[in-house]
């Protein structure tokens, strides 16, 4: 049985903001589902009431009072965007 | 002889007395470079013009040589930003990102300690990949023989060190992109514990599991160059406020009574039987040297390589999603939405690998699949670093392959990730764990390519992790063979 069909591999690429073409979502089909398929070894193992590990380390979160200082000067911020205007980045329109 | 051959610290004591001056340095590894990149092709971007700058105000001002690395020449893989100099992470999205505006806290600590940036070193994809044939320029080869991948992802790091094009190199490990390539290219290639060097600058890849470390050719050198990198850092939270002891002070050359654990996983099925005699040999080495060992077992070790691929990629499908062709990188042509300006930026500034990782992790996360995939992996992953732990209660060390093979020719295996996959099955724990390990020469196979040993500690162990490897490289000469590559250096 196929973990993961030709029609979820194109929705997932939707929400990963890509664009697959045809024969590369038959492609990504193939590896994705054998990749899924081996990654199912792991319900081999009882994890009932395993914690999950998000971080290895014993971590606290650090706090910092919101404060506005000088990172980047504006022109700086947008000397590697691929368009701009008006001191602003340029995007094209979002509605469609 | 190159000037490479002498370790960091003889290289700062003939600078200090003159014998040589910092742009012998500098042009020796131009030289080296224009000798053998065009075979090894480890640099993606090179500095040269501002390093020899560097290196002449430096010769300048050198009654003031007293910083840590003044005047001594490295490379920094292409995922580590620095200011001014195009950084790519081998991306064709980032093809175009020619002048980053900050310095990754690394790279702020080597020109505090006044270091010569020679160039940015090749990658796979976004630190994606076991082989460097996932860089979108050109694959890094291996110098004990071009046929051959250096390893990944790091490859450029490690390929540049054993080329003797830069006495060491930064690379960064995920799930053993330093060790990997360093086993395969006879260096030195610690991953330091997870959170010991600040990812400040490092281009995101799987947050939990990604640190900086240092390449080079012998552990002392390794141990030198982690005494400058490590720390704290304000700007990464997840780097540990944990002291930086003098590893350096470490290189005792004595393993007396050090306990070793082998786990039996490490040299089971899938491992060469050349790997497993090298490893053997190292461990009658190490009794000799008054060190014992038993056998152990890590049991979830066979899970690893499945726990990583979900958990990092899940990592990486959040971390990548900041390419978006609006601040910086690529912006494909004449797009007519926003949406569709997204897709097709990233679609064209994207390799396969990359793409199908972002499509796992977001399959991972998506509704529906959280909980059997991302989950049971996160849950997963506390056995296997429970594994490490129970083990690390006993045990100072823990010693194995680095690799279950040497290095494997260009091509053999790019078709099939999961293949590919399988390689890191050694290594991948070790960042499961968040604990340190090195790889350093052990050997080399009946084809002539390096055999790597790797050794494990506990978190924020790496004196020990550093002891045992010093001393066994001190008693062995694998880590002074050279390849041959364009007349031996």
């Amino acid at each position: 049985m196929s973990r993961i069909s030709k029609e979820e591999v194109k929705h997932v690429a939707h929400l990963a903001r890509l664009s697959i073409k045809e024969e590369e979502a038959d492609l990504f089909t193939k590896q994705l589902d054998d990749i899924i398929t081996y990654a199912e070894q792991l319900n081999e193992l009882d994890t009932e009431g395993v914690e999950p590990t998000t971080h290895v380390l014993d971590l606290q979160n650090v706090m910092r009072k919101d404060e506005p200082k000088k990172w980047i000067e504006k022109e700086d911020a947008l000397k590697n965007a691929p368009d701009h205007q008006g001191g602003q980045y340029k995007v094209p329109s979002i509605l469609e | 002889m190159s000037l490479f051959e002498h370790s960091l610290r003889e290289l700062k004591d003939k600078l200090h007395s003159k014998e040589i001056n910092v742009t012998d340095l500098v042009n020796e590894s131009y030289n080296r470079i224009e000798e053998v990149d065009e075979q090894v092709k480890a640099f993606l971007t090179l500095n040269k013009e501002a390093a020899l700058k560097q290196a002449a105000e430096l010769d300048e001002a050198r009654g003031d040589d007293a910083a840590k690395l003044f005047g001594l020449p490295i490379g920094v893989k292409d995922n580590i930003v620095t200011k001014g100099l195009r950084t790519t992470a081998a991306s064709q999205f980032l093809d175009n990102f020619e002048d980053p505006l900050y310095n990754a806290t690394v790279v702020n600590k080597l020109n505090e300690a006044k270091s010569v940036t020679i160039g940015k070193l090749n990658m796979d994809e976004f630190a994606m990949g076991s082989s460097n044939e996932n860089s979108s320029y050109y694959a890094t080869r291996n110098p004990w023989n071009t046929d051959y991948v250096p390893g990944g992802s790091s490859g450029g790091s490690a390929a540049s060190v054993a080329a003797g094009e830069v006495p060491f190199s930064l690379g960064s490990d995920t799930g053993g992109s330093i060790r990997q390539p360093a086993a395969f290219c006879g260096v030195v290639g610690l991953k330091p514990t997870y959170g010991r060097v600040s990812r400040f600058g490092l281009i995101a890849f799987a947050s939990s599991l990604d640190q900086i470390g240092p390449i080079t050719r012998s552990v002392e050198d390794n141990a030198y160059l982690l005494e400058t990198i490590a720390g704290y850092d304000n700007m990464d939270s997840t780097s540990a406020n944990v002291e930086v002891p003098s590893y350096t002070d470490a290189l005792t050359g004595d393993v007396k009574g050090l306990k070793i654990a082998v786990p039996k996983e490490y040299l089971g099925e899938g491992v060469a039987p050349e790997v497993k005699e090298a490893v053997q040999a190292a461990l009658k080495k190490y009794e000799e040297l008054g060190a014992t060992w038993d056998e152990v077992s890590l049991p979830h070790s066979k899970y690893a390589v499945a726990t990583y691929y979900l958990l990092s990629s899940s990592e990486a499908s959040a971390n990548l999603a900041r390419f978006d062709g609006v601040r910086y990188g690529k912006r494909t042509e004449n797009a007519e939405t926003m949406l569709d300006m997204f897709k097709r930026s990233r679609s064209e500034g994207f390799g396969n690998e990359v793409k199908r990782r972002i499509m796992l992790g977001t399959f991972a996360l998506s509704s529906g699949y959280y909980d059997a995939y991302y989950k049971k992996a996160q849950q997963v992953r506390t056995l296997i670093k429970n594994d490490f732990e129970k083990v690390l209660e006993d045990y100072d060390v823990i010693v194995g392959p680095t690799t279950p093979t040497p290095a494997f020719k260009v091509g053999e295996k790019i078709d099939d990730p999961l293949t590919m996959y399988a390689n890191d099955i050694l290594t991948i724990p070790v960042n499961l764990a968040g604990v340190p390990g090195i790889s350093v020469p052990c050997g080399f196979s009946s084809d002539g390519l390096p055999i790597g040993l790797q050794i494990i500690g506990r978190h924020f162990d790496e004196c020990s992790v550093y002891r045992a490897a010093h001393a066994y490289e001190q008693a062995t000469d694998f880590h002074k063979q050279r390849p041959s590559l364009g007349g031996a250096r």
